[in-house]
């Protein structure tokens, strides 16, 4: 073996050390997370109302919480993205209007969380006068993850081939007929993996519900979408870093992180194992 | 036949409200950032930000200086994307050029993981670990500091860097490389002398991304970074950020007041910064894309 193989073989080995640090790092903290979460697990923690100010009890209002904003946003962002990666895919021209709308994607992609806090805090919760609620939450993580499930969507969309277009436009069908039976049916696994990682996002926020929706601690379940709730991330929070006996309860925090980290981290695993899926099943 | 064009052109029209949702949003958000903060311009003035002392809650003279922010928030961010950019970048070299394939269907999703974290949970992880770690390793009274953020927001970083500047090592024609093992140059010296040059300028938007993403980041540093609003550039002191200074006050203040105004100019601050760090590497990216194609 001469010398320049050798240090070859020497750079590779450390490019590869250098890798697996952060894989290493990555494996470190969900285990962490997970040998002092699964103890406080239970039926009681995770379907019972939080008592002492979150020292004790479980945290049902929060993953309910958790659960009603993440519906009110897929309600909100999936469909109005698909519909607007439609529009990007199979409609608009290259021109000035659809590189405005592109450049625009790219910058919500881009504003910091927080930013959406203040921007739903003016328009939903003071403007429109909707209040701290569900809805005013709902909306403003809808905005925050709309880049996502169009650039998904509109991936998907250009993955169907084009004589798939053109056999049922050649057939007389008219445009939409041909997206509508013809392309959506095989775009739609595709749009819906990509949505959902958008979803994980939103779940796993605290910034913009923070000034829009959450409130630490309610007597009871929301009744309506323009009342606040609890959610996950926020009660973490404030178990962490607000409760005046934060270091006693680390327990709570661990359970808690465990299961935002469970649902975030699950509906990703979700994702991935149905693009698996459908690559296999589809392939042209 | 009439009626049918009519339909399609209902459902054309709607699909391009759809699609142009985007822009409304992206005014709407400029918009509501300068209607809520525009009054301050009056009463207490624009220069009032610029000074060097935030302290907004006060008996005495209330002051919205926003540098202590402005440089806490750059001090945090780049001492992030120092860390981040060798494993990000050797991380993304590895994987498309050295991994095999196995390998690199393993390391892929793995690390697609990190970005999948809640920012709430890795500042909760820094609390608990990294904090107290920072305070024994340099032996400091608290180990929230701006240099524990930092740790945390790398970790943010690096899944951003490494998947854009795979994409621009892997868009490298896979010609140069051919040519220069046909040369006689080793795979090190391919990689390193000829690849990664060709992919710089895709490398270099990957490490700005992963900036905007650093400077836009709320909860972890919130958490893990102490908040204390001074200037300063030793890293191993407490700062507090720009973000994490609305998300902490904005809960207390009255609608309307100065202080609530000032955290309004906060978030404009940080959306043109983002704006500009995006903007960029959008452009850098593209020009990039369309050069390969």
């Amino acid at each position: 073996m001469t010398g320049k193989r050798r240090s070859e073989k020497f750079a590779f080995w450390l490019m590869r050390s250098i890798t697996y640090v952060v894989v290493i790092f990555i494996a470190y903290i969900i285990f962490k997370i997970l040998i002092n979460g699964l103890p406080v697990i239970s039926w009681n923690f995770l379907f019972s109302e939080p008592e002492k100010s979150g020292a004790e009890g479980g945290i049902l209002p929060a993953i309910l919480g958790t659960l009603y904003l993440v519906i009110g946003t897929i309600l909100v962002a999936l469909p109005l993205g698909m519909f607007s990666a439609i529009y990007l895919t199979e409609y608009a021209k290259q021109s000035k209007f659809t590189q405005t709308i592109r450049m625009a994607i790219v910058t919500l992609a881009g504003v910091p969380s927080i930013v959406f806090g203040l921007f739903g805090l003016g328009l939903f919760v003071i403007t429109l006068d909707f209040g701290a609620s569900i809805i005013a939450g709902s909306l403003t993580l809808a905005c925050m993850i709309l880049p996502t499930i169009i650039v998904a969507s509109e991936e998907s969309l250009k993955a169907v081939p084009k004589y798939m277009r053109e056999g049922s436009l050649a057939l007389g069908a008219t445009k939409w007929e041909t997206i509508y039976k013809n392309v959506l049916p095989y775009a739609l696994p595709g749009m819906m993996t990509g949505s959902i990682l958008g979803i994980g996002r939103a779940a796993g926020e605290t910034a913009p519900i923070l000034l829009t929706a959450a409130a630490f601690f309610l007597p009871e379940l929301p009744s309506s979408v323009f009342d606040q709730v609890m959610a996950l991330p926020y009660h973490l929070y404030i178990l962490a870093t607000q409760h005046p006996e934060a270091q006693k309860i680390l327990p709570m925090q661990y359970g808690t992180a465990l299961v935002l980290l469970l649902l975030v981290v699950g509906l990703n695993l979700f994702a991935v194992i149905i693009r698996i899926r459908v690559r296999r099943k589809y392939k042209w | 036949m009439n009626k049918q064009r009519l339909k399609a052109k209902l459902i054309k029209y709607f699909l391009q409200s759809c699609g142009s949702l985007s822009i409304v949003i992206v005014l709407l958000i400029f918009l509501f950032l300068f209607k809520e903060a525009l009054p301050f311009i009056g009463q207490p003035g624009l220069t009032e930000l610029f000074h060097s002392v935030w302290n907004p809650v006060s008996f005495q003279k209330e002051e919205f200086g926003l540098l202590p922010l402005v440089t806490g928030s750059v001090l945090v961010t780049l001492l992030a994307t120092v860390i981040a950019i060798p494993f990000g970048i050797i991380g993304a070299v590895y994987i498309s050029e050295v991994a095999s394939a196995k390998e690199r269907e393993f390391l892929k999703p793995f690390i697609e993981i990190l970005a999948g974290i809640p920012s709430v949970v890795l500042g909760f992880f820094g609390l608990v670990v990294i904090a107290p770690l920072v305070k024994d390793v340099f032996g400091l009274n608290t180990g929230l500091t701006a240099l524990t953020g930092a740790v945390l927001l790398a970790l943010m970083a690096i899944p951003t860097i490494m998947s854009i500047s795979e994409d621009a090592i892997k868009s490298v024609p896979a010609a140069y490389k051919e040519a220069s093992l046909a040369l006689g140059a080793s795979r090190l010296e391919t990689i390193w002398k000829v690849v990664v040059p060709a992919a710089l300028s895709g490398i270099i938007a990957s490490v700005m991304l992963g900036m905007g993403r650093v400077v836009g980041e709320t909860m972890t540093v919130m958490m893990v970074t102490g908040n204390a609003p001074v200037v300063s550039f030793n890293p191993f002191t407490s700062v507090r950020t720009m973000t994490a200074t609305v998300a902490a006050e904005m809960g207390e203040v009255t609608i309307g007041s100065d202080h609530y105004m000032a955290l309004f100019w906060v978030g404009i601050v940080l959306m043109l910064m983002t704006f500009i760090l995006n903007l960029v590497s959008y452009r850098v990216l593209k020009k990039y894309g369309s050069e390969r194609a």
